[in-house]
């Protein structure tokens, strides 16, 4: 019987068992996943797929991380049920494994929509390092020239500059009217875009792919797809990069609750006792939209995690909540997007903007109430986090708002009370 | 306890010395006028003053017990150091994606730009004193044991 078992080794597995060891460094733990790889940075595998980090940089704890923390790690191994009466994971091959606390930390998978010829060779998803091996191997084994990258988000972007770093011809193919819908208002996308297309990006918005099609010598290998209009781009490769679903195949049917992800309180507990969840498989809670929803990030995966394995080993946690926020390194220019980026017209809110055009820098803030909500930040990052700081902590910026945007903007402009109180000064 | 560094905000004048020293001590050549004129990569301070005239003082790295960029980090080169408490950055392992300078709420991690990697304040491993402190002509640094 092994008091903690956890399904999953990604971020929300990681910070669990960080949490649990520090909490209990005995109680037997149990960590089941059907990667072969574990502990891996999933944001890092397009750095694996350009060539600027290899599988010891990928890595993103010590190699021997099961070993440190006394984990019985089973690795390459799919759990196939749960049963939740006798508190049993069931695997693959029929090997029971009790439980007397559990974790759901299985993740997301990639979204793939119905698209005639998604089966065919040189179609790619790109979420686990498996994927970005099978990818990285393909584009050398055919000598790919070009790829269609299907989605033009955070897994798109990143995706896309792997393979531009490779010397392919990247064509991006986003059925919104923008790229980073989700991260940015039109004015900060069309900078990042145009960014893009300097580096060779071919951009198509407002689009998706009908049908992947054939090489004319060998049907069976990607040769193009046909976009909705009918336009035919060629190409050798492609990566469907839309999004992640939660991986909730597992407790489907069962007494766990779930919505689009598994429904989790506050101490990431399920509606089944001494079941937990964490990450892209639950709906955690949201401090700007002020509800639980899916946020697919690994920080926030992380934090989850930490706080279900607190409260897994007994010691009281729970979750502040975490929001839409993301920090991008693709094509030389930062962006920082956190909470509302892009809402619709609301007279109860306030937009502050600032923009340099010709250093392809653009700020922008919202406000409620005089607390941040939202905010955006391209090509001008810098101490992104004491905004983060007043967002979260939802301060009164009423008094702030000519200096919240300025470059030099820092601590020094804050009350001296707020100063004191996180100890800035003494 | 944790030894950390103090500002004492009635004590700085702004002057910016902690920045010279900083950037010295972590330059290859620790020599103030190769490290300004001619060191590349250039080396960078990991502390900045900030002024908001009169006010001004200096920041940098608090090694918080509870580090959200430890948390955030993507590629697991930032750590709490479980000996020292101490917030450790590894630049080999840094993968350059700015997640920690997104939620450190002191603006203390420093975009390394041309090294696409973070920078910040390794309390000057293996001196009695961080730089940034035996350097302010006003003591308006101090380093002690401090709760934070």
């Amino acid at each position: 019987m092994a008091k903690y078992v956890i399904l999953g080794a990604s971020a929300a597995g990681i910070g669990a068992v960080e949490a649990i060891r520090e909490a209990d460094p005995v109680g037997t733990l149990t960590v089941i996943t059907d990667e072969a790889c574990s502990h891996y940075s999933r944001p890092m595998i397009s750095d694996f797929v350009s060539g600027k980090a290899d599988l010891k940089k990928v890595d993103c704890r010590n190699e021997d991380f099961w070993k440190e923390n006394n984990v019985e790690a089973i690795l390459g191994k799919k759990a196939t049920a749960i049963n939740f009466d006798e508190k049993i994971v069931q695997l693959e091959g029929g090997e029971k494994i009790p439980y007397e606390k559990l974790l759901i930390a299985t993740g997301g998978k990639p979204f793939v929509p119905k698209m005639e010829g998604s089966d065919k060779d040189g179609v790619f998803t790109f979420t686990t390092l498996k994927d970005a091996q099978i990818l990285a191997t393909k584009i050398s084994s055919i000598n790919a020239k070009s790829a269609v990258v299907i989605g033009a988000g955070l897994i798109g972007i990143s995706v896309t500059e792997a393979l531009v770093k490779r010397g392919l011809k990247v064509t991006m193919v986003e059925l919104q009217d923008k790229i980073l819908s989700l991260l940015l208002d039109p004015k900060g996308s069309d900078i990042v875009e145009m960014v893009v297309r300097k580096a060779g990006v071919n951009i198509i918005t407002g689009q998706s792919v009908q049908k992947i099609i054939g090489k004319p010598d060998n049907d069976s290998a990607v040769g193009g797809v046909i976009l909705t209009k009918g336009d035919q781009v060629p190409c050798d490769i492609v990566v469907v990069a839309i999004g992640v679903v939660p991986r909730v195949e597992l407790v489907a049917g069962t007494a766990v609750k779930t919505n689009r992800g598994i429904v989790v309180d506050s101490m990431m507990q399920t509606s089944v006792p001494d079941v937990y969840a964490s990450g892209d498989v639950a709906e955690a809670y949201d401090f700007v939209l002020n509800q639980n929803r899916l946020l697919p990030l690994w920080p926030l995966a992380v934090l989850e995690g930490q706080v279900a394995g607190c409260n897994m080993a007994g010691k009281k946690s729970t979750y502040a909540g975490g929001t839409n926020m993301s920090s991008l390194k693709y094509f030389g220019i930062p962006v920082v997007s956190v909470g509302l980026a892009n809402p619709k017209d609301d007279p109860t809110l306030e937009v502050l903007v600032k923009s340099d055009p010709e250093r392809n820098v653009y700020k922008k803030l919202v406000l409620k109430n005089n607390v941040i909500i939202g905010m955006t930040l391209v090509n001008s990052v810098e101490r992104a986090g004491i905004l983060f700081y007043l967002m979260k902590n939802a301060v009164n910026v009423k008094k702030l708002k000519q200096q919240l945007l300025e470059d030099d903007f820092g601590w020094a402009a804050l009350p001296v009370t707020l100063q004191k109180k996180m100890r800035v000064v003494q | 306890m944790v030894k950390r560094i103090i500002a004492k905000q009635e004590n700085c004048m702004g002057c910016g010395l902690c920045e010279v020293y900083c950037t010295v001590q972590h330059s290859k050549s620790k020599d103030i006028v190769k490290a300004y004129n001619s060191e590349r990569p250039r080396p960078i301070s990991r502390v900045r003053v900030e002024r908001n005239n009169p006010v001004s003082f200096a920041i940098q790295c608090r090694h918080c017990e509870d580090a959200p960029c430890v948390t955030a980090c993507l590629s697991g080169a930032m750590r709490k150091d479980p000996k020292t408490s101490q917030v450790t950055h590894d630049p080999q392992k840094c993968m350059g994606c700015w997640t920690c300078v997104m939620v450190c709420p002191y603006g203390a991690l420093i975009m390394d730009k041309e090294g696409h990697v973070v920078a910040k304040c390794d309390l000057c491993q293996g001196f009695d004193e961080p730089a940034c402190v035996a350097n302010c002509p006003n003591e308006a640094l101090v380093f002690k044991e401090a709760k934070h």
